[in-house]
């Protein structure tokens, strides 16, 4: 039985700065070989201000911030015990290198199923850019074993 | 070659992406990439301690690629949303293949879309992941 008493729980704010160097590395990692996520020039031909980050690196900026362990933190859950459930991303705008995205996480619900066995905790993030402007929202669910 | 909104119709398949076999090595990349260090990622005996058969693949791995078959079919730009639930595990080893099919075409705010249901599988043919995304189209 976990405790339910994070519902509605707000963290605080996060900031991470997104580096060049870093997408470029997340690119390698996941095979990307179109030059508009690894060369200047490609991206900006593109209508990008710089390298942009691929759909799914919201996510990463959340997990830099350590947004789904402080999750599992107040939970008393270890992470070799969590898993990744659901994951959504709305886009709002660009995230490209040299942006500092803030964002702040707020737990929406949870729930259990197989009696127990497996907990689900659903969260949302909206990252906001260096302007003010939102770029992505995210919504999360992570599985607990327990 | 650039998609068009009015070539496109409901059922029509984007085209499959198969990407290489899954690495240790590529899941050690993608923890410092992604910034995920859980060790069930990396290290067989806490993975094993953690109640899993060994380790697994991040899941945001495999969300990853498929993201790539939707930026390579239309760009990155025109991707108004995207989600996926993570219907089974993957493990170093895999060879994940995406697919994707037009399940609406539609209108929003003057802005014509297509809604796309797109899925990945093992070599197996067993669904890991089940999503769907938005794609702007002129």
């Amino acid at each position: 039985m976990l405790d339910q008493g994070i519902v509605g729980k707000t963290y605080a704010p996060f900031t991470v700065e997104v580096e060049k160097g870093r997408l470029r590395l997340f690119a390698k990692a996941i095979g990307e070989t179109n030059p508009v996520y690894t060369d200047e020039a490609a991206a900006r031909a593109a209508g990008y201000r710089s390298l942009p980050a691929p759909p799914t690196f919201g996510f990463t900026i959340a997990m830099d911030a350590e947004q789904p362990f402080l999750i599992l933190d107040d939970l008393g859950v270890d992470k070799t015990r969590s898993m990744h459930g659901e994951q959504s991303f709305v886009y709002r705008g660009d995230i490209c290198a040299g942006d500092v995205i803030t964002g702040q996480q707020t737990v929406l619900e949870m729930y259990s199923k197989k009696g127990g066995a497996l907990w689900f905790i659903v969260t949302e993030t909206a990252l906001v850019n260096q302007d003010g402007q939102p770029v992505c929202d995210l919504r999360t669910t992570i599985v607990v074993r327990t | 070659m650039t998609v068009r909104f009015q070539d496109i119709s409901v059922g029509d398949a984007i085209p499959d992406l198969v990407k290489p076999v899954i690495t240790r090595t590529q899941l050690a990349l993608f923890a410092g990439a992604s910034g995920d260090h859980n060790p069930i990622h990396l290290d067989d005996e806490q993975a094993r301690n953690g109640g899993l058969p060994g380790v697994i693949a991040h899941g945001m791995l495999s969300m990853a690629f498929l993201g790539q078959v939707l930026t390579n079919w239309a760009p990155q730009k025109a991707v108004r949303s995207y989600s996926a639930r993570f219907t089974a595990m993957a493990f170093p080893g895999d060879t994940i293949t995406c697919k994707g099919v037009v399940k609406a075409k539609g209108e929003e705010a003057g802005e014509a879309y297509v809604d796309l249901d797109i899925t990945a599988l093992n070599q197996k043919g067993e669904q890991t992941l089940a999503g769907q995304a938005r794609i702007a189209l002129s």
